[in-house]
């Protein structure tokens, strides 16, 4: 029954990521990664690890696919027709150096003649892959690249709104910066302007 | 199922997702193209996990999973300022480093 599973996982897993490369529209594409992505929380479901096929459906599907859905309707990708690759030939090369990777990936992984290779895998324990298990060993062994992790989202999520924010020049009075705030020293600054952060996030003050 | 099989479903999934960055012109797909080669990753390693009957591979892809969580988030301002500077979205037309 296990085999069943894994085909159909595989075929999902195969055909979205066929799909993302080859569809045209960017909307599809991101469809396409959804499928995808669904089809291997199913294969990680095969392989015990229950957290981490939730946590695939949770976060990929629910959060990072919705917001490359939102950018990619924001652009309007599907207005302009992509133009794939400048010429035939490099196209061509570029098929051949996947094969060429798929090949020597293969070779590779399945040349090695680790042990493990070739059959079930050695035995699990109850509760192998389960969110408590998951979080005792986070918790204890892995705290340090918890708490690194959970900086890193916390940079790049500065990054993001420092890098998406609209950037108007100085002309605004109403625009509000931190270097205002030290200046002035006081709040004067943040009463002054009438909701200057929506401003700064691109909110609803169109000139 | 032997590990083997998974071994192979990664391998494929990395080798598409390293054809597609090659080929594709929009940085929006190549980022997607990107997101399908870390899973092909992860895919490797909760198959090494389930081979050794250690979970600490599970560890190690949840996060790669928060890296590749950030790196969208960066990468996505990156389009919404491209688009906003009102440049062409298309990586052979940005080859300038200028702001």
């Amino acid at each position: 029954m296990a085999e069943v599973f894994f085909f159909l996982g595989a075929i999902g897993v195969l055909a979205g990521a066929l799909g993302t490369v080859t569809l045209r529209n960017p909307f599809y594409c991101v469809l396409a990664l959804v499928c995808h992505l669904l089809s291997l929380a199913a294969l990680f479901l095969l392989l015990r690890a229950e957290f981490l096929a939730a946590a695939q459906v949770i976060v990929y599907v629910g959060a990072v696919m919705v917001l490359y859905l939102f950018v990619v309707a924001y652009v309007g990708g599907g207005a302009d027709p992509i133009r794939s690759a400048g010429s035939p030939s490099l196209r061509w090369a570029s098929a051949l150096f996947a094969g060429a990777l798929f090949v020597e990936l293969s070779i590779a992984v399945l040349g090695t003649g680790l042990s493990v290779l070739g059959d079930e895998g050695s035995g699990f324990f109850e509760g192998f892959g389960t969110p408590a298990e998951i979080g005792k060993l986070l918790l204890t062994d892995f705290l340090l690249a918890f708490e690194v992790a959970s900086v890193l989202l916390l940079v790049a999520a500065v990054g993001a709104v420092i890098l998406a924010r609209r950037r108007t020049g100085l002309e605004d009075p109403r625009e509000i910066s931190v270097g205002d705030l030290r200046r002035s020293g006081s709040r004067d600054a943040m009463t002054g302007g009438e909701a200057g952060t929506m401003i700064e996030a691109g909110g609803p003050p169109q000139r | 199922m032997s590990v083997e099989w998974y071994l192979v479903v990664s391998a494929l999934v990395f080798s598409i997702g390293a054809g597609g960055i090659l080929i594709r012109r929009n940085p929006l797909v190549i980022l997607l193209c990107l997101e399908l080669m870390l899973n092909a990753g992860n895919l490797a390693l909760v198959a090494f996990a389930r081979a050794h009957g250690n979970q600490e591979g599970q560890i190690f892809a949840l996060i790669v999973m928060v890296v590749a969580a950030c790196e969208v988030a960066v990468g996505l301002g990156l389009i919404v300022a491209i688009y906003r500077h009102r440049l062409p979205i298309d990586v052979d037309e940005l080859r300038e480093l200028q702001g």
